[in-house]
């Protein structure tokens, strides 16, 4: 049953692809499909991301309402990158390849969340709420930090960095596109490799220790993996913060089984799936440019609310 | 047999146990007794190694858990989860299969796969099975977790107030159910249990923790006694006879 | 005699910023600079900062909650669709008008909100504003895609971080209606504290709930609105300062009030003279300043909390 329906999602992936590159294809056929090749990688690539990167962080904090983005993620992403502008100087920043100033930052970052949010994740006895809006206004504060540096700096130096701020599905840089699909697929690869680590996980600290897993060390290990795909999703287009809440719910409800084999690969498909029939409507139906994360906002934000008024009424 | 060497524990400067030194007897079931905030919690999650030990040692069967890595330790000692805090959608026979994991580590074999039947058909599951755990009734539940723990195939049980949210009726289910795994089994369990009388008739070991020191250990019928109860929750008793035992009249 | 003390302190201090926030400031100072721009420059961050601070104050009784204020409640984001749908269907209207457009949607931002919270458990008091913050987001969204449609996205960029740059002579008046909502705030204290005793006990001492209420929230509205109109959203103002001012003497409404409007005053003020001189003579948006600050105090007092309370 749960075969079909990947099946299926992966079908669909491949014939919105298939859509996406091929139809109205005309003019300068060569260079079109180019772009659209590349644009189509970086949308399975940062659904990917958003998406798995989203269900481990619920597996890790045992519950389905946190997503990274909530946590203020992509915020520090976008802060570090921001404060690394301010460190190098601006000129020196702009000589700098995209796929080095990529690197840079996600080195920083990992070690930056894994700090934070190690700290937050084992206060015990924390309600889930604090942890929620602590997580939120972190991210205020990080978005706050963000423009007040970018106003010390100067504007032509702020122009630099502005186009982070807002997601588009834009131009992408090349190498950053291949170093990020590297380190996409390693990071699935290692955590398929001990997903079934992460089921145990998934029931719960007291349980999985009970059970002989070494529950800190992974905990950190797939904080670090969150870390890179959000440093992944983010670089290639910016924040988007509630795709990954919308992705998870679904993928709990189609998957039928809590073995994070499937959830991890439905939540890939789906993901990749959202963006590029997304972007297919925008861009070739509704002839809309990068409006696409604002609608995800929109829907995510009121499936959050959903999600957090369901357990009143039940 | 765990021997309790010499254990403190502090939560921020606050002593939570002060150099606790005790054994526990294989087989039969030891009560940890003593008013709230004496320390038992606690000194079951360092046992079942929730809680990282700093101070002193605890020997599970000759094997410390300062030198004994996790996974190793999850063969001699499982513990009975509270009926909070485990992820509600998820069916019964997974629930069981998890207990399997320290063994196949996620990849259930035909061996496996027998226990985990002969674990359900044992806790009377078999119907139940293909139930989300969420809708099962709270007796039910703990069945469940029992049988995850039985599944593992471990010496040691450990049970945090197990009683908790139980009504009569099935907190006596639940009693016999373990005296049954003590003796027929030969599991050794241990349990932090608040009502004295359902140590006084049920366990055969009895731990008495109070200000994070232990007041008295020993056999049941010896230690747990009016005079003892009465110091440990400074409250009158007097001893009732039954036909099972001793109860505690304490009302 | 300690009271005594305090008001001349506050009082003191507030003339000694806005002394300084009419001498600071790139143009040179003479008699027009000083009549036409830096006068109304500090009075428009004094009133703005004193009521949007009352506001804060008023929907925390409200909402019996201490993690609230206009913009997580939707006020502000709800104001800034008002202004939003008149620049793009009816651009021609007066300032008045506008503001009139930001003050209704506001007050029908919060009253959506306010009937989410009623629905949401009370042993729970951090839902409440996660729960506003999310609001506020999706009407945002909304607000977003509408500057995205109508082309208006670096008009709304203005307004996302509140200044007092361009406010000249005639263009903050308005502001002093919300100072003037703020005292009809201080006149009906005592019904308000009333109100947040919760519904029974309103009823039970003989006053009217819901149009006790409707006055709070009105008021919420009216600050609200008037200042996006005029300023752009000032973040954490409203939540920041009524719990300092509760931490510091406690919470009796007629006394609080008068000292959430100083000290929301001094800081707003403050936040624009620091922004006036820290990358002088480039000018940082007050509402950018406190954003920084406001956040963490925010989480300063989340953090520092009491587990349960």
């Amino acid at each position: 049953m749960a075969n079909a329906r990947l099946f299926l999602l992966g079908a669909a992936l491949i014939l919105s692809s298939l859509f996406f590159l091929f139809w109205g294809l005309s003019g300068n056929t060569w260079f079109i499909f180019e772009l659209r090749s590349k644009k189509l990688i970086t949308l399975i690539t940062v659904g990917g991301a958003v998406s798995v990167a989203t269900i481990l962080f619920q597996t890790i904090s045992a519950n389905r309402i946190l997503t990274p983005a909530i946590m203020g993620f992509d915020a520090l992403y976008i802060l570090l990158q921001t404060l690394l502008v301010v460190v190098i100087g601006g000129a020196n920043w702009a000589l700098l390849p995209d796929s080095i100033v990529f690197l840079l930052t996600s080195a920083i970052m990992v070690g930056a969340s894994l700090l934070l949010y190690q700290f937050l994740l084992q206060k015990d006895g924390r309600h889930l709420h604090v942890l929620i809006l602590v997580g939120v206004i972190f991210g205020l504060l990080f978005r706050s930090l963000t423009s007040f540096i970018q106003r010390l700096i100067d504007p032509s130096e702020f122009a630099m960095i502005q186009s982070t701020m807002f997601a588009s599905f834009g131009s992408v840089d090349e190498n950053s596109l291949i170093i990020s699909c590297i380190i996409f697929l390693l990071c699935t690869l290692l955590v398929f490799k001990y997903s079934t680590f992460l089921d145990v996980m998934a029931l719960g600290k007291q349980m999985a220790v009970s059970l002989g897993v070494s529950y800190i060390s992974f905990q950190r290990l797939t904080l670090v993996v969150i870390s890179l795909l959000v440093c992944i999703s983010t670089a290639l287009v910016g924040p988007i913060t509630f795709l990954g809440l919308l992705v998870s719910a679904l993928t709990y409800k189609i998957a039928g089984s809590l073995e994070h084999k499937k959830l991890l690969i439905i939540s890939f498909l789906l993901g990749a799936l959202f963006l590029v029939i997304g972007q297919t409507i925008f861009e070739r139906l509704l002839r809309l440019q990068s409006t696409l994360s604002i609608v995800i906002e929109f829907f995510g934000g009121m499936l959050f609310l959903y999600l957090v008024l369901r357990k009143r009424f039940k | 047999m765990i021997t309790i060497n010499n254990v403190s524990h502090k939560i921020g400067a606050n002593d939570i146990l002060t150099n606790v030194t005790a054994e526990i007897p294989a087989n039969g079931i030891t009560a940890i007794v003593g008013p709230n905030g004496a320390g038992k919690s606690t000194l079951l999650n360092l046992i079942g190694r929730q809680t990282t030990l700093n101070d002193g040692d605890i020997q599970i069967d000759g094997s410390s858990l300062h030198s004994t890595s996790t996974d190793k330790l999850a063969l001699k000692i499982a513990l009975v989860a509270q009926d909070v805090g485990v992820a509600s959608r998820i069916k019964i026979k997974e629930l069981i299969a998890f207990g399997r994991w320290p063994h196949s580590k996620g990849r259930l074999n035909d061996f496996d796969k027998e226990i985990v039947e002969a674990a359900m058909e044992r806790f009377d599951l078999v119907d139940l099975k293909d139930r989300f755990l969420d809708q099962l009734s709270g007796g039910q539940r703990q069945r469940a977790f029992i049988a995850m723990a039985f599944a593992q195939e471990t010496d040691w049980l450990l049970l945090d107030e197990p009683l908790n949210n139980l009504d009569m009726f099935h907190a006596r289910a639940l009693m016999n159910e373990l005296k049954l795994l003590a003796v027929e089994n030969q599991k050794s369990i241990v349990m932090v249990i608040h009502d004295v009388n359902y140590a006084a008739r049920w366990s055969d070991y009895c731990i008495g923790l109070d200000f994070g020191k232990i007041k008295f250990a020993g056999a049941t019928q010896d230690v747990l006694t009016a005079k003892s109860v009465e110091q440990l929750f400074q409250v009158n008793v007097s001893v009732l006879g039954s036909p099972n035992g001793i109860i505690l009249d304490h009302y | 005699m300690k009271l005594h003390h305090e008001k001349i302190a506050a009082t003191l201090i507030l003339a000694g910023l806005i002394l300084l926030s009419i001498v600071i400031g790139v143009a040179d100072i003479n008699t027009e600079t000083i009549v036409l721009s830096r006068i109304p420059r500090t009075m428009a961050a004094v009133l703005a900062g004193a009521s949007l601070a009352i506001a804060g104050l008023i929907i925390q009784i409200l909402v019996r909650n201490k993690f609230v204020e206009p913009g997580t409640t939707g006020s502000t984001e709800a104001a800034m669709l008002g202004v939003l749908c008149v620049t793009i269907f009816a651009p021609g209207l007066s300032i008045i008008l506008k503001m009139l457009c930001a003050v209704f949607s506001s007050l029908v931002g919060t009253i959506g909100f306010l009937s989410l919270a009623k629905n949401l458990p009370n042993d729970q008091p951090l839902l409440i504003p996660l729960v506003g913050l999310i609001y506020a987001g999706v009407i945002g969204a909304g607000v977003t895609f509408l500057a995205y449609q109508g082309d208006l996205l670096q008009y709304l960029g203005v307004w996302m971080s509140g200044e007092f740059s361009g406010i000249l002579s005639g263009r903050y008046e308005i502001l002093w209606l919300a100072g003037i909502a703020a005292i009809v705030a201080y006149l009906s204290a005592d019904q308000l504290t009333v109100v947040g005793l919760g519904e029974a006990a309103t009823i039970n001492l003989g006053l009217n709930y819901s149009q006790v209420m409707m006055v709070g929230v009105a008021t919420v509205a009216m600050v609200t609105g008037i200042v996006v109109v005029t300023i752009g959203i000032l973040p954490f103002i409203g939540l920041v300062v009524p719990n300092v001012v509760s931490r510091l003497m406690g919470d009796n409404l007629k006394q609080a009030l008068p000292r959430v409007a100083f000290l929301g005053g001094i800081l707003v003020l403050s936040s624009d003279i620091i922004g006036r001189i820290i990358r002088f003579p480039y000018e940082i948006p007050a509402g950018t300043i406190f954003g920084v600050i406001g956040a963490a105090v925010f989480l300063y007092l989340l953090l520092k909390r009491p587990s349960n309370g």
